[in-house]
């Protein structure tokens, strides 16, 4: 099982999001994750998917989202890509741990977004290992909610989907 | 000039060529009936007694012709009822458009009275749908769901009208009817390499699908088949493409295919699949399908290749042009000993048929296409009639064979036999079982009212009989409601819808009786008294490979 993300152009319409969404479902694709929105041009909205499967898997998925009528173009993002998520994450704030939470947040360049006596939340952008460890690091600390973005992702360099 | 959101609906389908439309009224689409009143004489409105009957009468219209079937129902129900009909002509490439009233857009969302959101409903099994909120979209969103549901892989697309957008007036100018958009063309270093191949093979045998209707490539594959001497069988949506009286082709192959189709398929050094996607009803187990073959599949969908199968070479294309080129680049060759051997194996496979005066279902069928000719065509329901009629039906013209594939629909002959007369103008035998009657037997209405020119021949055992025979072979004879036990006198039944009807026990009063129906020009049911107990054979079990074949079962049943 390998981890693929494949970025999707499609018209920006009502309705478009559950014509992907549905088209995984029902083949029996997993999404791990999924964003989607507006892009430079108001006419196309970009969702990023990622998901685990092999080559087979991956074929399946980039036909198959060619024969929707939404979809304008579909690639998979390989090395030479720029990936990030957002994470936002709420952890207790008591006096005994306070210091190691502001050293773990300054260590990953997170920044804290909001503080009370009781309570203390963080965001973090960065590729989703990076997420998953400083989540990691705040579990003993007590993580009151949280919630990531998923990942979105764009080649490097003059490479961009272009609809056609 | 300003018209009316229902009157572009009908201007538009006259505009993209629709001259026949299946449907049924109801509290949401009166503004589109109301312009269909006003226009009888330039588009015809068949009304059926059900909108499943309506849609799988637009399939069969489809089917028989080529052309995009319509088929109109309500909003709630009306729409709700389209999607069986839908989903056959989905899973079977039918080109189709349902169009379907709602709610006004203000009362959207608010779960009003017979709302349904079929948009939602009809997404995995349309190619595109669309509900039009805005008057001024309506005739490019009609034209557009023409054009798909021809494009490429042909199939069915729906367009939702709410009741607010048929009433409001805007600004209309006829176009030309839309062509689909162009097909995509096999790439040239492909076809050489798949003529590389083919020089190397021995024993070459073309599996045709669906595609080869849909492609209208019948011409093609058979001279391709002549030139690389190959052996040719089908899966059951690729019946009628190749005629019977061609010498290479060997029927349907299968779960329920020929013996000679089959056996040939598992020694061919070479398979060329064209319009076919090795459904799991075509090839038996896939882990052990065809395993001394390599496989070259040429589809117009490029999702289909790969999928199912690993093929040695996948070539994405019309299937058409693709087999006309191919023809070109390949070397004209003899597989004298291959073709011997496909040969031997038709003459076992009628070794293995059992002589009968019974009315088996065999017997039915060949006293049948005695007085049918080329141009009847052949609708069936599902079930065992539906395998006994593929198996034996002779064809010697395209599009002849009516019959729900992929999703396997019973109830669906009655509807799709009354659109390919509507279509086409020819007679139909509709081949069908006392169950699968039962399920839509309601467009014996409509078929009366038409004055379709249709036998309907029910193969009454008494039984659900596709599911006994799987309950005789595999769950002990545990016949779990597939015993009908109904007292239906199918005679009467037909009497009372003001048909014909005949009750036949033997080959002699068939043989007496079908010729007059068939000469009655209009419906007629034929009740044919069938044992429980005849099985379709030969058979891979489910999951099985063609070393399982069932090709006999013994007499204690």
């Amino acid at each position: 099982m390998k981890h693929f993300v494949i970025a999707v152009l499609v018209s920006n319409i009502s309705g478009v999001l559950t014509r992907v969404s549905s088209m995984f479902t029902r083949r029996g694709f997993n999404i791990d994750s999924l964003t989607v929105g507006e892009t430079e041009s108001s006419e196309f909205s970009r969702i990023t998917i990622s998901f685990r499967g092999d080559e087979y898997t991956k074929e399946q998925i980039l036909r198959q989202l060619y024969k929707l009528h939404d979809v304008k173009e579909a690639k998979v993002l390989e090395n030479d890509t720029v990936q990030r998520e957002l994470l936002l994450i709420k952890v207790k704030n008591c006096p005994e741990t306070r210091q190691d939470i502001l050293a773990a947040v300054d260590i990953f360049r997170s920044k804290i977004i909001d503080y009370s006596t009781t309570s203390l939340c963080c965001e973090l952008t960065g590729e989703s290992t990076k997420v998953n460890a400083f989540i990691e690091l705040l579990k003993p600390f007590g993580i009151m909610e949280m919630c990531r973005t998923g990942i979105v992702a764009l080649e490097r360099g003059n490479n961009c989907l272009k609809g056609n | 000039m300003k018209i009316s959101g229902a009157k572009i609906f009908v201007e538009t389908l006259i505009e993209q060529g629709c001259d026949v439309i299946f449907g049924y009224p109801g509290g949401q689409v009166i503004n589109l009936f109301d312009e269909l009143y006003l226009n009888k004489d330039r588009i015809k409105h068949v009304l059926t007694a059900h909108e499943q009957g309506a849609s799988h009468a637009a399939d069969g219209y489809a089917r028989a012709t080529g052309k995009t079937g319509v088929v109109l129902a309500t909003s709630g129900p009306g729409a709700t009822n389209l999607v069986t009909g839908i989903a056959t002509a989905y899973l079977d490439s039918i080109p189709m458009v349902a169009i379907t009233g709602n709610v006004p857009c203000s009362l959207i969302g608010r779960d009003s009275f017979q709302e349904v959101d079929i948009v939602g409903v009809t997404m995995p099994i349309t190619k595109h749908n669309f509900i039009v909120k805005k008057v001024e979209d309506l005739a490019d969103t009609i034209r557009l769901a023409f054009k798909l549901a021809k494009s490429g892989r042909p199939g069915p697309v729906l367009v939702d009208i709410p009741k607010d957008v048929q009433v409001s007036m805007c600004e209309f100018e006829n176009k030309p009817v839309e062509e689909p958009y162009p097909m995509k063309k096999a790439d040239s270093s492909l076809l050489k390499k798949a003529a590389e191949i083919i020089a190397e093979a021995e024993k070459p045998y073309i599996y045709c699908g669906g595609g080869i209707i849909a492609g209208n490539a019948s011409e093609e594959v058979q001279k391709f088949a002549d030139k690389i001497d190959a052996a040719i069988g089908c899966s059951m949506m690729g019946l009628s493409a190749i005629p019977s009286s061609n010498e290479r082709y060997l029927g349907m192959q299968g779960m329920h295919g020929h013996y000679a189709s089959s056996m040939a398929e598992n020694e061919a050094d070479l398979i060329i699949a064209c319009g076919a996607r090795f459904s799991d009803r075509a090839t038996g187990n896939i882990k052990k399908f065809a395993k001394k073959a390599r496989i070259i599949h040429i589809d117009i969908d490029g999702a289909e290749i790969q999928k199912n199968i690993s093929v040695y070479l996948g070539i994405e294309g019309d299937v058409k042009d693709a087999l006309a080129r191919l023809t070109e680049l390949v070397q004209e060759k003899k597989n004298a000993q291959w073709s011997e051997r496909v040969k031997q194996l038709k003459k076992e496979e009628n070794d293995m048929l059992i002589d009968s005066k019974a009315l088996t279902p065999f017997n039915i069928i060949d006293i049948i296409s005695k007085t049918t000719d080329a141009d009847t065509i052949v609708a069936t329901d599902v079930g065992q009639h539906q395998m006994w009629a593929a198996q034996r039906c002779p064809f010697e013209k395209s599009r002849k064979f009516i019959s729900s594939g992929g999703l396997g629909t019973m109830g669906f002959g009655m509807g799709a036999a009354i659109g390919a007369n509507m279509a086409t103008g020819n007679k139909v035998v509709l081949y069908t079982g006392d169950g699968s009657f039962g399920m839509n037997l309601n467009e014996l209405a409509t078929a009366v009212t038409n004055q379709i020119p249709m036998v309907i021949v029910i193969m009454n055992n008494g039984v659900l009989g596709m599911v006994r025979q799987w309950q005789t072979l595999f769950f002990d004879k545990h016949y779990s409601n597939t015993t009908l036990e109904r007292k239906t006198d199918f005679v009467k039944l037909a009497e009372a819808f003001g048909a014909k009807g005949y009750r036949v026990f033997t080959t002699e009063e068939l043989e007496e009786v079908f010729p007059k129906a068939f000469n009655e020009n209009a419906p007629v049911v034929i009740d044919c008294a069938v044992d429980c107990d005849e099985f379709v054979l030969p058979m891979l079990p489910p999951g099985g490979s063609i070393d399982e074949m069932i090709t006999y079962i013994g007499g204690d049943n």
